[in-house]
């Protein structure tokens, strides 16, 4: 179990005569550089920190804490869990360049990202309800309509879906499939949306 | 957006004849069904071109017993093995919506003669 940090690049489609239209997304996915490591000895548990993006300027605490595996200073750094019941470690050194070889087509991986943010949205885009009827007299155009009961239970149930801000939220989305891996060019290729604008940050990784 | 364009690159079809709203053509498609594959003939009047590199679609219309049908084809779907250009038309707009609404006579769309 290992990762990626990368950036989603775009969405285009794949054009088959069995398969008609495949949506995909295209990812720069790498290269990372393993920064640090925790282990079940020091830890309680097994990790790796991967760092990945250039970072131009460099506090020195920070400049410390690159020096440890003696790579240049990276803007985003993730710890990815190593170790799942189960499954054996996997082991690397600091300072090691992780790339998108490790995925290979055919390969269901989660995607992570920070989903666009919507700004303060109703209950019919946040939640999906259906809001009332829009003619007819009618003037519950997009209201949410009851949120609860009468004296008992006497209050709104936890977790009642109200208008608030959405989007800009940490979302993953599992199970996508790889279709291309390119190690040349660090491109990944998987079917479907990925969460975030074009140069986005996300975190891919292994199921 | 280059690595977009790189990558669609190669879905791309080498020659696509040169058409615009307005013509009549015959459109070539592949159906498959199950095993058995055939190609279906479909005619009719260009309305509309859109769309960039792969995503690039155009929209098909004829009126078949009185009904409008429209179809709208991936230009670069491999499932279209020829488009014939049996008519150029001499229109003045992109986009031909104005001749859903129009019926017989009215909906003739003038042939270009260079």
């Amino acid at each position: 179990m290992l990762g990626l940090i990368g950036r989603k690049i775009g969405m285009t489609q794949n054009l088959r005569e069995d398969e008609g239209a495949t949506p995909l997304t295209v990812i720069e996915a790498g290269p990372c550089f393993v920064v640090g490591k925790r282990t079940v000895e020091q830890d309680g548990y097994e990790s790796v920190q991967l760092g990945f993006g250039e970072k131009k300027r460099v506090t020195k605490p920070l400049e410390g804490f690159f020096k440890k595996s003696r790579v240049k200073p990276l803007a985003h750094v993730f710890e990815f869990r190593t170790k799942r019941e189960g499954q054996t470690f996997i082991s690397v050194k600091l300072g090691q360049k992780i790339g998108v070889e490790i995925f290979q087509k055919g390969d269901r991986v989660d995607v992570t990202g920070w989903s666009k943010g919507k700004g303060f949205q109703g209950v019919v885009k946040r939640h999906g309800y259906s809001g009332g009827p829009k003619s007819h007299g009618s003037m519950s155009g997009r209201i949410p309509g009851s949120i609860g009961c009468s004296t008992t239970p006497g209050r709104v149930i936890k977790g009642k879906g109200l208008p608030g801000r959405m989007g800009g939220k940490r979302k993953t989305v599992k199970n996508l499939k790889v279709l291309m891996v390119d190690p040349e060019r660090n491109l990944l290729l998987v079917k479907g949306a990925v969460p975030g604008s074009r140069r986005g940050l996300l975190l891919i990784k292994t199921r | 957006m280059d690595i977009l364009q790189e990558i669609e690159k190669d879905g791309l079809k080498a020659k696509i004849p040169d058409f615009s709203p307005g013509d009549l053509v015959r459109v070539y498609s592949k159906i498959i069904e199950g095993e058995k594959s055939r190609i279906q003939r479909y005619q009719g009047t260009v309305i509309q071109r859109r769309g960039s590199g792969i995503r690039a679609t155009f929209t098909v219309r004829k009126v078949t017993e009185g009904i409008g049908v429209e179809r709208i084809f991936p230009l670069h779907s491999p499932l279209i093995t020829k488009i014939e250009i049996l008519k150029r038309g001499k229109v003045r707009r992109a986009k031909l919506y104005y001749i859903r609404k129009r019926v017989g006579k009215a909906a003739r769309i003038e042939e270009k003669r260079e």
